[in-house]
């Protein structure tokens, strides 16, 4: 047992660097040696966080419930229109993705056919579609849904296509041994098989969806999170650009977290899971 | 239990006729099976014997229907084989489990496929899970599973469709030498109990005398059949008795004559033992 770290060590060594330079950044900020514009006190963005999540309305029973009041700030606000808009954007580019994908994957005619407009396609980021998209869906939701989509899109798409194509083909013969074949077999055999290069498809698909909306809600729209901070830098509060960009992080993680638990339960047979 | 003597009593089950299958990689042709004849009897345990590339898979494929023949007729429970099917349940050395599905459900996965009725499907797949001793896995996943095991499983979802026949591809090669003499054992029991014809395909010579009715040695390349071997020996089999030892050296001595025109041909081209491989590739 000695050589095993307690859970108490654990905690100390993971936040002994991140308190220290926490530290080292406020004393530096209030001492001045840095602007505040520059890198505003850890201090003055904790409570610009703070400020930018409460409700600004003092709470009437009469007027609304609860919860309702208490999201009622700004930051929920925009946390909410840009998880709409991933979610949205995801599911508008994920599920083409995933049926191009198992019928590339299992008719090489069809993967023929595809594949080279595809791969002519692929390796533009989905960024450099932003003057077209404003061009064509003008501002607003419209741009910043084609622009997740086309994010989410590939990822799920290649993934979708290398997931059917390497089905072990020993289960297919045995699923045909055992008198599966046509539908049956797909959605028995080739869809489970494939699922766990489908899910990572997923999950790096939602990962670029999170970083398009980003950009999207910079450019096109003037709600959600990436819309906020950079709001907040022409009244040069350098204080809630870095809150937004720490909200920006909590939520990427949460989505993370979200794909990360859907995946471990879905793959449970999986041997590279316990 | 000798039932070698009563083969020609019995209908027969498999007839192989002039079965040929030749691969081409390029410009270059492999003679897998060559004037392949064979005739397998209901209820027998066959063992097809013979060192790697000499086509013992390729044949066991082609009664299975995964890879037809070249030319000539595979014939199997009175119907020409095409494709395949239930009625030639097949047990792979790699067990091919379906991985995402638990033990009671891979034996259920062909009674599903052929639309019975859940509690029909329930019965069956209890019944087998405690005629093989894999109660107490039913709800586990495969990789949860020692190698034994999964052949447990791989031969219960077979029998779950109570097929005429099982064909069994090395389907103890991967198992340490104590549980392959009990899985052996598990099969005979088995072989008895369910009344299946078996045809075995394997390299181990020992393996071929302790299961088998006959042996169909095999040569190499082209594949043809050396010799039948019967084996009239009492089960269960003492492999230290007089007869074993004395019938295994005659396998052994017919099996390195194939072998080693293996390594000879291995020495002069190495790398052309291609067979299996472009098998793999050309089997649907």
């Amino acid at each position: 047992m000695k050589n095993r770290p307690s859970f108490l060590t654990k905690l100390l060594y993971a936040i002994l660097l991140p308190v220290f330079l926490l530290a080292l950044w406020e004393t530096l900020a209030r001492q001045g040696i840095i602007s505040p514009h520059i890198l505003p006190a850890p201090s003055r963005v904790f409570f610009r966080w703070i400020d930018y999540a409460r409700p600004h309305e003092p709470y009437d029973a009469g007027k609304t419930n609860f919860i309702a009041w208490f999201f009622s700030g700004e930051l929920p606000h925009d946390a909410l229109a840009s998880s709409m808009r991933v979610l949205g954007g995801f599911a508008i580019g994920a599920i083409p993705a995933l049926v191009l994908g198992l019928l590339m994957g299992a008719s090489t005619f069809i993967y023929r056919l595809f594949n080279p407009l595809i791969q002519i396609l692929r390796p533009i980021p989905p960024i450099a579609y932003i003057p077209l998209a404003i061009l064509w869906f003008g501002l607003g939701n419209p741009p910043a849904f084609f622009l997740i989509s086309l994010g989410a899109f590939f990822p799920v798409l290649m993934n979708t296509i290398s997931g059917v194509r390497h089905v072990d083909r020993l289960l297919i013969r045995a699923a045909r041994n055992l008198g599966a074949n046509g539908h049956t077999l797909f959605l028995r055999i080739i869809l489970p098989a494939a699922m766990p290069y489908i899910l990572t498809g997923l999950r790096v698909g939602v990962g670029v969806a999170f970083i398009v909306v980003i950009v999207a809600e910079m450019i096109a729209v003037n709600s959600g999170l990436g819309y906020r901070i950079l709001e907040a830098r022409e009244f040069l509060w350098s204080d809630k650009i870095i809150a937004g960009m720490i909200t920006i992080g909590l939520l990427g993680l949460t989505i993370d977290t979200a794909m990360s638990r859907i995946n471990h339960h879905l793959l449970r047979w999986h041997s590279g899971h316990e | 239990m000798n039932d070698a003597k009563n083969i020609l009593s019995r209908s027969p089950q498999v007839i192989i006729k002039n079965v040929d299958k030749v691969f081409s990689s390029g410009d270059k042709e492999v003679i897998a099976l060559k004037e392949i004849n064979l005739t397998i009897y209901s209820g027998e345990f066959v063992v097809i014997l013979g060192p790697s590339g000499c086509g013992k898979s390729t044949l066991l494929n082609a009664i299975a229907g995964f890879s037809l023949p070249t030319s000539g007729k595979v014939y199997a429970n009175g119907e020409e084989v095409a494709l395949p099917g239930p009625d030639r349940g097949m047990v792979f050395q790699e067990y091919a489990l379906f991985p995402w599905m638990t033990v009671a459900e891979n034996i259920a996965f062909g009674l599903e496929i052929k639309k019975l009725p859940k509690q029909t499907i329930r019965e069956k797949v209890d019944t087998l899970l405690t005629k093989l001793q894999l109660l107490e896995f039913r709800d586990r996943f495969p990789k949860d599973l020692s190698g034994g095991m999964k052949q447990r499983v791989a031969i219960a979802r077979v029998l779950a469709l109570d097929p005429p026949m099982m064909l069994m591809d090395e389907p103890f090669g991967a198992l340490d030498a104590l549980t392959r003499r009990t899985m052996q054992d598990e099969l005979l029991r088995i072989w008895l109990e369910f009344k299946k014809t078996i045809i075995f395909v394997t390299h181990g010579i020992e393996e071929s005398i302790y299961l088998a009715d006959r042996v169909v040695v095999m040569t190499y390349r082209p594949g043809t059949i050396k010799q039948i071997v019967p084996v009239e020996l009492y089960r269960p089999r003492d492999v230290s008795s007089p007869q074993f030892i004395s019938l295994q050296k005659e396998l052994t001595s017919l099996v390195m004559e194939e072998q080693m025109r293996f390594r000879n041909e291995e020495m002069r081209e190495p790398g052309r033992d291609v067979s299996e491989r472009e098998e793999n590739e050309q089997v649907t």
